[in-house]
């Protein structure tokens, strides 16, 4: 059973690779939304200080968006979903592997750069840490939480805009905590709170994922 | 192969969109017999192909595999392959890569070069799909249907695109299919070459649902 979801994730994580496919374009959307904010409200260092943790993660939310109608699409259009719902391996556990390398191939890369740009906006040195602790938490929710969303529009033909906005309201919480958790380190605060809320977002989202995920495409398969 | 000896419909009913697109349809295929589909477009014979593999529910009747029923157990994939319209080949890998994949999702790596050789198609395994033509496709997705070795095959079209030659390996494969005591149930319009005595052949028209009696019921 490991063995065949292993086998799953690491051919998503390939195509996810491939070629300057999805990864390397959100990666640069990525970069460039986070970069045009010191050209939209000037170069002053303490105002982009200010917002900097703020901006990442909206540019965040927003590059993971952009990719996640491709997470069930070209399986659904090449013909591949019907074998997944034929075969040894149970749809929850195909949702999961899709989840999960959606998160290696789209996540990661972000979690990974974000520190970069955090100096690019002037973040505060105490911020680097706990924001990609940050990222870390609840940046699974954020794949999980698309999954379903990509789900329920794989039929669609033009589901991109319906999907952004059925996903939007739900990443809300995530956002909200998520910079709360890095300001609240860097002043001392206690960001430990609003950390652990981010890992109950998702551990909640990965117990409903995959049944909510599953229903949604045999649905769509039917 | 696991050894099945019978496979059957018992008036099964089937709803698309709320329209009855068959109903009452019946047959029993036994081990080694191919059932030929046929009929007008719209019948419903790929529907029937997808019902029978799980991806559609029924209304009524049952689906029966040595006795074991589709209506209780919800799934009896595991000596089911089911070729639909699509390809479900990834345009960014490798004839190999793609049926390996399949093969080893299933535990039946061993058989690849086989298939790969049953469809003629050995001498591409190492070309992406994104360079085959139409017809190189549909060999190779036939491959990738055949590669684990199922004993029930459902074929839809599995014909579309192909040549001559192609066409003849095709009939071949089904006939060593059913020697080997398997099932074949093949939606077509093109003659396929498999002995008479081991064929049977459902006129799905038989079946279908007229659109005057559907009027009378909302009337």
């Amino acid at each position: 059973m490991m063995r065949l979801f292993g086998l799953l994730t690491k051919r998503d994580i390939k195509i996810g690779w491939h070629g300057g496919s999805t990864s390397s374009m959100v990666v640069a959307f990525f970069i460039i939304v986070v970069t045009l904010f010191p050209l939209g409200v000037g170069p002053e260092q303490n105002m982009l200080s200010r917002i900097s943790v703020g901006v990442i993660w909206v540019a965040a939310l927003l590059s993971c968006l952009l990719s996640l109608d491709r997470i069930f699409q070209a399986d659904f259009e090449d013909g591949t979903l019907d074998q997944y719902a034929l075969g040894p391996l149970s749809l929850e556990l195909v949702v999961i592997s899709k989840a999960l390398a959606h998160w290696v191939t789209t996540s990661l890369p972000l979690i990974l750069i974000s520190p970069l740009l955090g100096i690019l906006m002037n973040m505060d040195d105490r911020a680097f840490l706990p924001l990609i602790y940050a990222m870390l938490a609840g940046s699974p929710a954020l794949s999980l939480i698309g999954t379903i969303g990509a789900s329920l529009t794989v039929s669609l033909k033009r589901g991109g805009v319906l999907l952004s906005l059925l996903i939007f309201p739900l990443y809300v919480p995530i956002l909200i905590f998520g910079v709360m958790a890095v300001d609240a380190s860097v002043m001392g605060t206690g960001g430990n709170v609003p950390l652990l809320i981010l890992w109950a977002i998702t551990l909640f989202s990965l117990a409903i994922t995959p049944w909510a995920a599953a229903a949604a495409i045999r649905l769509a398969l039917d | 192969m696991s050894s099945i000896r019978e496979f059957s419909a018992r008036s099964l009913a089937v709803n698309r969109g709320g329209r009855p697109v068959f109903k009452d349809l019946e047959y029993t295929l036994s081990a080694g017999q191919l059932l030929k589909l046929v009929g007008p477009n719209g019948s419903g014979k790929s529907t029937l192909l997808k019902t029978l593999a799980g991806l559609i529910h029924f209304r009524e009747g049952n689906i029966i595999i040595d006795g074991r029923s589709l209506a209780d157990e919800g799934h009896i994939s595991e000596c089911i392959a089911y070729l639909g319209h699509k390809n479900a080949l990834k345009r960014e890998f490798s004839v190999l890569e793609n049926i390996d994949f399949w093969a080893q999702l299933w535990g039946r790596p061993d058989k690849v070069g086989q298939s790969l050789e049953d469809m003629g198609i050995a001498y591409l395994k190492d070309t992406p799909v994104r360079y085959l033509s139409s017809g190189q496709m549909r060999r190779a997705a036939i491959a990738r249907t055949i590669c684990h070795r199922a004993t029930i095959w459902l074929f839809d079209e599995p014909t579309v695109g192909l040549d001559d030659q192609g066409l003849e390996l095709l009939s071949k494969t089904m006939q060593r299919h059913l020697q080997a005591g398997g099932m074949i149930i093949c939606a077509t319009h093109v003659p396929i070459d498999v002995p008479d005595h081991l064929t049977q052949i459902l006129n799905m028209a038989d079946f279908s649902v007229p659109l005057s009696a559907l009027e009378e019921q909302w009337l």
